[in-house]
């Protein structure tokens, strides 16, 4: 099996280059659309399976492989080498599995598009991309992944480039990522300069951590910073919600399930770093805090189905941050995991619906759902997938976003003994938490369920099997994804492991001995180098000391949340009910002006307009143009002026007469004769 | 010294006096024709002097290079009177103070 490994980086790339050069050289072919779709699905299941066999004969030893050397000068030496760990592993299974999902769905959705076979090369090669961010054993190849899965979204957003505005959101989308881009750089560099390698192996190897160390704050924040822009937080979150101009495939794969969480992978996959900081955990705890309140204030007033989902993804990668700050890696990667089933799911439950609402042509606005309604009597299995999946990212206890979003809000909670901070994250994260049962209850329920508020001369019909496959399938994986991380205090009361700790990701506490809630975590803060260069990860001991010595106060917090989603669920349903698209009014009411701004997004976009983008529009045409036409061609012309300048002395040797060549010719022979004689 | 009987010094003297000969020809001369046939004539002096070398080291490398430039010599002379033939054509005279088209 080991030598089929390297498949699952060169598959999605062949299948990329096979369907795009098929669909380009043979237009014939074009229409073929199940050949080309099929052809590109094959080429993420194969790896898919691949990965899953390959978990399947996991034995905690990580296996490496390595396609061929990259570069080589001194002591740089970088190849596309890969890494199958835990972290990895895992990340691969849901990157290729809701991908191949995916993949399928759109055979179905993008159905009669004329650039159907473009549609799949780029979306095979953002996989190959994806594959080689979570699987690179350096940081070259991860940043190769990194800008890989950027490029593949600016093609994908601005797919239907022919409309202007859907173009300027991809524009938008790459110019966001290229300055978190640049903070990476920045990193490895440092990295690079104090270790002089970028294998994850040396960085993360105790004397690797060691040199870092006085630098650990700097490296954290700029890698921060970097997966602000990948995973859309504040400040650089704004390209996120203008991203769903691509199709929304395209929304659930990359802006959804997998691209986006890749900052949270990479936060992870170098831990220790953020480990040795204290204070970027602080920064990165508030940025995510607010970044999650401010996106679901701003999702309960949006209207468009699918920016709803968009803020919602913005606020529950807030949620994954929140993880990170706390030190509960594992837990982010957890919530990464559900959050790809059940968003994933949600878009492509929108994207049915808005198909539906397009087959009707008598909708002004497909994704608007104030002429939605009563869909689920039309669309059962769309329906029903949605709700489930709404019921997961609402917390309603049993459904997997609960397992998840407990374990982010009690980790939260649990630092707060260390740094008060903590416990007012905990409060907004919690409040953010209601909120998000509330506006997902409300579209989900303005879209299927109440009065049917779209002209009635047709009816929507529910989409082809290879549309609602996919959905059951996330909304099954919505469900029992959540039962691998059962609560540690339930969970050892019952006697259940936490898979994912235990047997996925193998956190480094639980190697040593059985007994969990002992309050072993204090004892690792010092080796963990090692073990994390293993591809454990450790998560923050002093969090896990607090947490296992109160158990009682976990159980709380998990009744507590557990209340708070459900009465957020059943009030916003009982509430809708009664008044039905008229309920708005209520919440613009209850909200005062402040309703404004948030269906104005707070204004942000605007904000940036005049702070940041026309003064470098105003420089660029002042300033940049001044010395680019005087400096710049300045120096051109210069250098071509002086040529010609010396030139025209020079050419009155050239007279044209033979003698007089002949001549010098002559005075050269013997100047060089009287110097070999005489010199 | 005896310049009557001919030794090594007066082989190369008559090959010095050729060659400077054949050097004033080619800067004076205009007719592309005599111009030619001093260089024929520069030629035949460095062969002279070649042979003369050659017999008084008792080496017969340098008499066998003549015949390389003989043989060179004559290809020239195919060359460089098919150009002025062309010349002549074009211009109707050999001057070759009239050919100068790549005069600045």
């Amino acid at each position: 099996m080991e030598s089929l490994l390297p498949l699952i980086i060169l598959l999605p790339l062949f299948g990329s280059a096979l369907v795009g050069l098929l669909g380009f050289m043979l237009p014939s072919l074009r229409e073929s659309e199940s050949l080309l779709g099929g052809i590109a699905t094959i080429f993420v299941a194969i790896p898919f399976f691949i990965v899953f066999n390959a978990y399947l004969g996991f034995h905690g030893e990580p296996i490496d492989f390595k396609l061929f050397s990259w570069m080589q000068a001194g002591n740089l030496d970088i190849s596309f080498g890969y890494r199958l760990d835990q972290l990895s592993l895992l990340m691969a299974m849901i990157v290729n599995g809701v991908g191949a999902l995916i993949h399928l769905y759109s055979i179905g959705y993008m159905h009669g598009d004329k650039g159907f076979y473009k549609f799949f090369a780029y979306l095979n090669l953002f996989i190959f991309a994806m594959n080689n961010l979570i699987l690179g054993d350096n940081l070259a190849v991860v940043f190769l992944g990194w800008e890989g899965v950027g490029v593949c979204s600016y093609l994908l957003i601005g797919f239907w480039y022919e409309d202007m505005e859907k173009a300027k959101a991809a524009q938008k989308a790459f110019v966001a990522n290229r300055i978190g881009d640049f903070a990476l750089i920045v990193a490895m560099m440092m990295i690079f300069a104090n270790i002089g390698s970028l294998r994850f192996t040396d960085i993360l190897s105790s004397a690797g951590l060691e040199v870092l160390e006085p630098y650990s704050f700097w490296i954290a924040l700029l890698v921060f910073i970097a997966a602000t822009g990948k995973s859309a937080q504040i400040p650089l979150y704004v390209w996120l919600p203008d991203a769903m101009a691509g199709p929304t495939p395209v929304s659930a794969l990359i802006h959804a399930a997998t691209m986006v969480t890749s900052g949270i992978y990479l936060i992870t996959r170098i831990h220790p770093v953020f480990l040795a900081s204290p204070e970027v955990m602080v920064i990165v705890v508030i940025v995510a805090a607010l970044t999650s309140i401010v996106a679901a204030l701003i999702a309960v007033a949006q209207n468009d189905i699918k920016k709803v989902l968009a803020y919602s993804t913005v606020s529950q990668l807030g949620f994954m941050f929140m993880a990170l700050g706390a030190g509960a890696f594992t837990t982010a990667i957890f919530h990464v995991m559900t959050h790809a089933f059940f968003k994933a799911c949600l878009f492509l439950g929108s994207g049915s619906v808005i198909h539906a609402m397009e087959h009707m042509h008598t909708v002004e606005d497909p994704q608007d759902i104030r002429t939605m309604g009563g869909l689920r009597k039309y669309m059962p299995s769309t329906g029903t997938t949605f709700w489930i999946s709404t019921l997961a990212i609402a917390g309603i206890p049993l459904f997997s976003g609960f397992f998840s979003k407990d374990e982010i809000l009690s980790s939260v909670f649990f630092n707060g003994f260390e740094n008060s901070i903590y416990f007012v994250v905990w409060v907004v994260a919690t409040i953010t938490a209601a909120l998000t049962a509330f506006y997902m209850t409300r579209v989900t329920y303005l879209t299927f369920n109440g009065e049917e508020r779209f002209p009635h001369e047709k009816h929507p019909h529910e989409s082809p099997w290879q549309m609602t496959v996919p959905l059951w399938i996330l909304a099954a994986l919505a469900i029992v994804g959540g039962y691998v991380g059962i609560p540690t205090a339930v969970g050892h009361a019952l006697h259940v492991p936490h898979v994912l700790n235990e047997k996925w990701l193998s956190v480094a506490e639980s190697s040593h001995g059985g007994d969990h809630v002992g309050g072993h975590g204090a004892d690792h803060s010092g080796g963990h180098g090692a073990e994390a260069a293993h591809g454990l990860i450790t998560n923050n001991p002093e969090m896990l000391h607090a947490m296992h010595s109160n158990v009682e106060l976990e159980y709380g917090l998990i009744i507590f949340s557990s209340l708070v989603a459900i009465g957020a669920v059943v009030l916003t349903w009982r509430f809708y009910r009664k008044h039905d698209l008229a309920g708005d009014n209520q919440v613009k009411a209850l909200f005062g002006d402040f309703y404004t701004a948030m269906a104005n997004k707070f204004y942000v976009d605007e904000f940036y307009n005049a702070f940041i983008i026309r003064p470098f529009v105003w420089a660029g045409e002042h300033i940049i143009l001044w010395f680019d036409q005087n400096i710049v061609d300045g120096v051109v012309n210069g250098v071509a002026s002086t040529t010609q300048s010396i030139g025209a002395v020079f050419r009155r040797l050239q007279t044209g007469l033979v003698q007089n060549y002949a001549l010098v010719v002559s005075f050269g022979v013997v100047l060089i004769l009287a110097y070999l004689l005489f010199g | 010294m005896d310049f009557l009987t001919p030794n090594v010094f007066t082989y190369l003297a008559v090959s010095i006096i050729m060659f400077a000969m054949g050097i004033i020809g080619v800067l004076t001369r205009r007719n592309a024709i005599v111009v030619f046939m001093c260089i024929e004539l520069m030629l035949n002096a460095v062969n002279l002097s070649l042979v003369t070398f050659s017999k008084m080291h008792g080496n017969d490398t340098g008499s066998m290079l003549v015949f390389f430039v003989m043989c060179v010599a004559a290809a020239e002379a195919v060359v460089g009177l098919s150009i002025v033939i062309a010349v002549f054509r074009n211009r109707l005279n050999i001057d070759i103070n009239n050919v100068n088209i790549f005069k600045w």
